[in-house]
């Protein structure tokens, strides 16, 4: 058996906990840089923002309805989701963290318990210890957890917790198609041509027949659906085979001065970020280009792939790559919207021994590293950083509406009437 | 010209001299958390503002250390939803009435009310004050 935890509009829910006045209230958290809505309270999607919408085509609905627009704030939604998760981790050891707000749950290792029981308790305990409400679904497999855990948030009443059933197929029925773990929009379009609208009509068809019509992945769900396993708790992630380290300007910008300060902040974090995963980088991806949005501008977008040999996650050798792919390229012009830097064929470990680098000079960038790392880690990111990424900041993100790091800084705490 | 001297980075210190005497009772140093923070799951720390308190030794600025996972008791000093807002005040309860009492110095007495907890107030416990800090130095 899988029970499926996922935090009920989690971003506006972490906002909520140190505002409690937003209870009740729309509010939608943007994108960093504040350019999209990444995520909205109940209230705001029954106004109808939708995931992805520009904050700025908004405006009109924002000032009717008196909506509360927020910054991201990942420091306080990291610090959340890490309680939750330790939370959840109290009550089954079996646990996979999806996603910053889902985790899945093997239930087989709490013998004789009511596995309902048991989710309420701990939706209870998740919701007094951090204030996030939760829905819980529990089924036999990970896709009937998936689904019942879509009907307990669309059946509030039923309190954030539903089990599917003995008999499944009212709750089957209750859910589309489209939202089934692993059916796309492309395949929900699909099955709905062939009269296909819910779980329960999926169930009824064919494995064979499916796998014909669509694939092998989409047999696998169906699978799933009628209690088969095909899919097991992932505890160990996967490693990570490509980092992307890309964000677009608060204002445009013209100059090389500008872009390549920025490819430097990207290289140097995407470097960092290397390092703390214990990986190293083979290839290379630099890119910058203008709005996608503004098509009176003339357009321009520019990317270049460099080899990294032999593979690193030295700082300074990843900026002067990227630097030196990026040069070439460079056109003078335009008004260039975003620039970023992407690693490819990442592997564990060591790097190589190669003959293009003395062992005295592996050894003084290994050591070099762990000093600006430990500065940074310590001092704040960016306390020790190169040259290279600037002064002038044009990389730092516009978070105009951001709340405080209530749990990650000490002078942003809140504050308690005394 | 001098040739640069390098010697090779040793991991472990040489040790020299006479070995300290306390050497065979090193245990550990005191980690201040271990007092303060019981359930670090559901531990926050908020930041006091106001007098209403001071009696109760909350002052302006304090540090208040705050523990969710408690279930909020008669007597207990907690942190309150009140009116949208969070508030510090002690939990009062007798029977089936529950109240969020001030508790400042002498001089202001009078000066706060008791807020009711009723339906009408909307008020709701948020966690259970466990400690407070006040600094006795100067901040500069």
């Amino acid at each position: 058996m899988y029970a499926l935890a996922d935090c009920n509009n989690f971003y506006a829910s972490c906002e909520r906990v140190f505002e409690p006045h937003l209870a009740r209230k729309p509010v939608v958290v943007l994108s960093n840089n504040d350019g999209c809505i990444i995520a909205r309270s109940q209230e705001a999607k029954d106004i109808g923002f939708k995931m992805g919408d520009p904050i700025f085509k908004c405006r009109d609905l924002v000032k009717q309805h008196n909506v509360i627009v927020r910054s991201s704030n990942f420091s306080l939604y990291g610090d959340m989701s890490r309680r939750v998760m330790q939370t959840i981790r109290l009550f089954s050891p079996d646990v996979e963290i999806y996603s910053i707000d889902e985790a899945f749950i093997k239930l087989d290792g709490l013998i004789d318990r009511n596995f309902e029981d048991e989710m309420r308790r701990m939706r209870a305990a998740v919701l007094q210890w951090t204030g996030i409400p939760i829905s819980i679904g529990i089924g036999k497999t990970k896709t009937l957890a998936k689904l019942a855990n879509h009907y307990a948030k669309k059946t509030p009443e039923i309190g954030g917790v539903a089990q599917i059933p003995k008999n499944a197929n009212e709750m089957l029925r209750a859910v589309e198609v489209g939202a089934i773990w692993g059916i796309g929009r492309q395949w929900s379009k699909k099955f709905r041509n062939i009269g296909v609208h819910t779980a329960f009509d999926l169930v009824q068809m064919e494995p064979a027949v499916i796998k014909k019509t669509f694939n092998i992945v989409a047999m696998k769900t169906v699978m799933e659906l009628r209690g088969c396993t095909y899919y097991r708790l992932e505890q160990t992630p996967e490693q990570r085979k490509t980092l992307l380290r890309s964000r677009s300007f608060a204002s445009p910008v013209t100059t090389w001065q500008e872009v390549s300060e920025a490819i430097a902040s990207h290289a140097t974090r995407a470097a960092e970020k290397l390092r703390n995963e214990e990986l190293v980088a083979s290839v290379l991806k630099v890119f910058f280009h203008t709005s996608l949005f503004n098509h009176r501008k003339p357009r321009h977008s520019a990317h270049a792939t460099i080899e990294l040999i032999p593979p690193t996650s030295t700082t300074h050798t990843i900026i002067k790559a990227a630097l030196a792919a990026a040069y070439p390229i460079w056109k003078e012009g335009f008004e260039y919207k975003r620039a970023g830097v992407y690693l490819l064929e990442l592997s564990k470990g060591q790097p190589q021994a190669s003959l293009f680098e003395s062992p005295e000079e592996k050894i003084r960038d290994k050591n070099i590293m762990s000093v600006l790392d430990a500065v940074n880690t310590n001092m704040g990111a960016g306390t020790l950083h190169f040259a290279a990424t600037g002064f002038t900041k044009v990389m730092q993100m516009r978070q105009l509406q951001r709340s405080p790091r209530y749990t990650t800084h000490w002078d942003e705490l809140p504050q308690v009437m005394s | 010209m001098v040739e640069e001297l390098r010697l090779p980075l040793i991991g472990s210190r040489v040790e020299a001299g006479f070995p300290s005497p306390a050497d065979d009772f090193i245990e550990r140093s005191l980690d201040l958390n271990e007092q303060l923070v019981a359930n670090p799951i559901a531990t926050f720390f908020v930041r006091a503002s106001g007098h209403s308190m001071d009696g109760a030794g909350i002052h302006d600025g304090d540090l208040l250390v705050v523990d969710r996972s408690l279930t909020p008791m008669s007597g207990n000093i907690v942190i309150a939803v009140v009116d949208g807002g969070l508030t510090v005040k002690r939990l009062s309860k007798h029977g089936m009435k529950a109240s969020l009492m001030p508790e400042p110095s002498n001089a202001d007495e009078g000066t706060y009310k008791p807020i009711e907890i009723t339906i009408e107030t909307d008020a709701t416990i948020w966690g259970v004050v466990t400690w407070s800090m006040h600094r006795l130095t100067c901040t500069h």
